[in-house]
């Protein structure tokens, strides 16, 4: 145990630790230092199956856990070759010397069984190989066969907060835009899928333009901006049901950039009157409106803190986008970016504790995190366009647009961690931006 | 100049009507179904006829391009205004909607509230020049229509613009 922490620990703390001596003469540039932390060994030893029918589900489930567990660069699994013993019953006490020999810090086994109607249960679990003890219970999950990569992610979450201290986030959902066609001909759409780019499901046509989808609190819902009514205008979609009803269409100017607030019943927004774009708030139940902003500048893409009780946003009031921070019933801000350049699309993390944020400077735009108070500003990437940061369930990880350069350019989205380890692009079969993280699924 | 101005106003005119219709004349009911002109030379009428469409696309010119970052009218935009106002105030039978976009540099929705600034900054021109401003309605697009697709300043210039399209109507 002892020893598993703090290696984790200290994958973990590396960065902000050394950051933490920096004052706030400026803002910091971090180079992505992609391998310089070795990930710690861990062996997911095949699921076994209980009964022949399992056999196809144990592997796959076996699959997404070791994809989910070393996707977050913290772990490396173990090739089944290097194996001393195999894990031949879920129920057999743990060579601990025959793993310990291999250098595995953690050993995962599972089994899984399909019930004669249709049902995986799903067992697992964790050993820490160096103390010699088992890391928690073990646990059981059931669902249904078409909901085996749910089953896989749960566990996998399970492990990963096991060993980390942190809350998982396999076990989600991202909410995207889908885009096809050429750069001055794109065709939208927006699309759901796991957070790993898996079971991808359409929740509009490409009929017209659609803009930032955000999750509600419980991720059942969605909100949107979509050009359908000849004008910009924000939406309410059920995912379930694939429904969706207007919030504020008007017969001109633009409504966009909606997030709901944490007790998902209202929602703040942008809306321009004459030209000129504020922050507004709507009662989902009553439709009153109330206006949060009143400043002849930009206004535009509000976060609630967690908490609710403020909202951070963006504005031109300066003289260039910049970050401030407000009370949720509007009221005098309070400016949090001092840095070089223009910030812009802050985002609050579901713990509080940081705002996600896109800032340009130099011709170059990067992904970056503050604490709430504008210190420790840290750049995550840096690219020709990245925008748009999304934060994982956890609050420990970041989704956002990477778009690449020139007549042929297209956005992808990419997840980093918010030490600015492990850059990678998320699988998707066309080009995708403007992703929305959800909470963990119930 | 004046001659490699009209040129680029044309490409870019052709440019323009094969890609954004889609969203112009979108699937809904409200304002942006109700016919854009600058669809085709068929609808849009002869250059040569000073009362066409087609004349205020192409001779007068449909858009004003803006500096990075800004909304304010340069003195070449507002040549080009003044003409696209007489010829509104001499034209009743036509309404606009005056579309507002931005360059890739920038976040998007920030770039939707820049481009909803431009296409005002132009709205309020014509109407301080004597067009009704019943006749002129603004969207914008931000950085999702690009006209240019190119990522250098060559084509970034080309899509900070307002464009005003003309509708059939007197407006509302």
């Amino acid at each position: 145990m002892t020893r598993l922490a703090f290696l984790i620990a200290m994958l973990f703390s590396l960065l902000p630790a050394a950051l933490a001596a920096q004052d706030r003469s400026g803002p910091l540039r971090i180079e992505i230092t992609e391998g310089v932390i070795e990930p710690v060994p861990i062996a997911v030893a095949p699921f076994i199956a209980e009964n022949a029918a399992a056999a196809d589900f144990a592997r796959q489930i076996t699959g997404v856990v070791s994809a989910d567990l070393t996707g977050t660069g913290l772990f490396r699994d173990i090739p089944r070759d290097a194996y001393i013993s195999q894990v031949t019953s879920f129920d057999a006490p743990v060579p601990y010397a025959d793993w310990r020999a291999i250098n595995a810090e953690a050993l995962i086994t599972g089994a899984v069984t399909l019930t004669s109607d249709n049902r995986l249960i799903v067992k697992f679990r964790l050993f820490d190989i160096f103390s010699g003890q088992p890391l928690g219970d073990g646990l059981q999950f059931a669902g249904g066969t078409d909901s085996w990569r749910r089953v896989a992610h749960k566990v996998a979450d399970q492990v990963y907060s096991r060993i980390t201290g942190e809350g998982g986030y396999f076990d989600s959902r991202v909410v995207y835009v889908e885009e096809t066609g050429p750069k001055n001909a794109r065709q939208r759409r927006l699309a759901i899928m796991d957070y790993d780019g898996a079971n991808v499901q359409y929740l509009s046509d490409a009929s017209s333009l659609v803009l930032s989808p955000r999750f509600s609190p419980t991720g059942d819902r969605v909100l949107y901006t979509s050009y359908e009514s000849g004008f910009p205008a924000i939406y309410e979609l059920s995912v379930g049901s694939v429904t969706k009803r207007p919030l504020d269409v008007q017969a001109e100017g633009l409504a966009f950039a909606p997030r709901f607030a944490p007790d998902g019943r209202s929602v703040v927004y942008s809306r321009s009157d004459a030209g000129n774009t504020d922050i507004y708030r709507l009662d989902l139940s009553s439709g009153q409106r109330t206006r949060l902003t009143s400043a002849p500048s930009i206004e535009t893409a509000p976060s609630f803190s967690p908490d609710g009780s403020r909202i951070v946003f963006e504005s031109d009031r300066s003289g260039t986008q910049q970050l401030y921070i407000m009370p949720a019933g509007g009221g005098e801000a309070t400016r949090i970016s001092f840095g070089q350049g223009r910030y812009g699309t802050p985002v609050w993390s579901p713990r509080g504790d940081y705002i996600a944020f896109t800032k340009q400077n130099a011709g170059r735009f990067h992904i970056g995190v503050m604490r709430t108070d504008g210190s420790q500003e840290r750049l995550l990437t840096a690219s020709f366009l990245d925008e748009g940061p999304t934060w994982a369930p956890n609050g420990r990880v970041l989704m956002f647009t990477r778009e690449s350069a020139g007549a042929d350019g297209e956005p992808a989205m990419f997840s980093v961690d918010i030490s600015g380890r492990n850059l990678k692009r998320v699988p998707t079969s066309t080009a995708a931006s403007d992703p929305a993280w959800s909470p963990l699924l119930p | 100049m004046k001659t490699s101005g009209i040129l680029i106003a044309l490409v870019a005119f052709a440019a323009l009507t094969a890609c954004t219709n889609a969203d112009r004349f979108g699937s809904g009911s409200g304002a942006g179904a109700n016919g854009g002109l600058a669809a085709g030379a068929g609808v849009a009428g002869s250059v040569n006829d000073p009362t066409s469409p087609a004349y205020f696309n192409q001779i007068i010119g449909d858009r004003v391009l803006f500096a990075v970052d800004q909304s304010t009218l340069s003195t070449e935009a507002q040549l080009v205004l003044d003409q696209q106002a007489v010829w509104l105030t001499q034209n009743g039978a036509y309404s606009a909607l005056i579309e507002g976009h931005a360059d890739e540099q920038g976040t998007q929705e920030y770039n939707i509230a820049l481009g909803e600034r431009r296409a005002e900054a132009v709205r309020s021109y014509l109407v301080s020049r004597g067009v009704a401003s019943s006749r002129l309605r603004t969207i914008s697009y931000g950085k999702e229509r690009p006209l240019a697709i190119c990522s250098d300043e060559s084509c970034y210039a080309q899509n900070r613009r307002a464009v005003t399209v003309l509708t059939a109507g007197a407006g509302v």
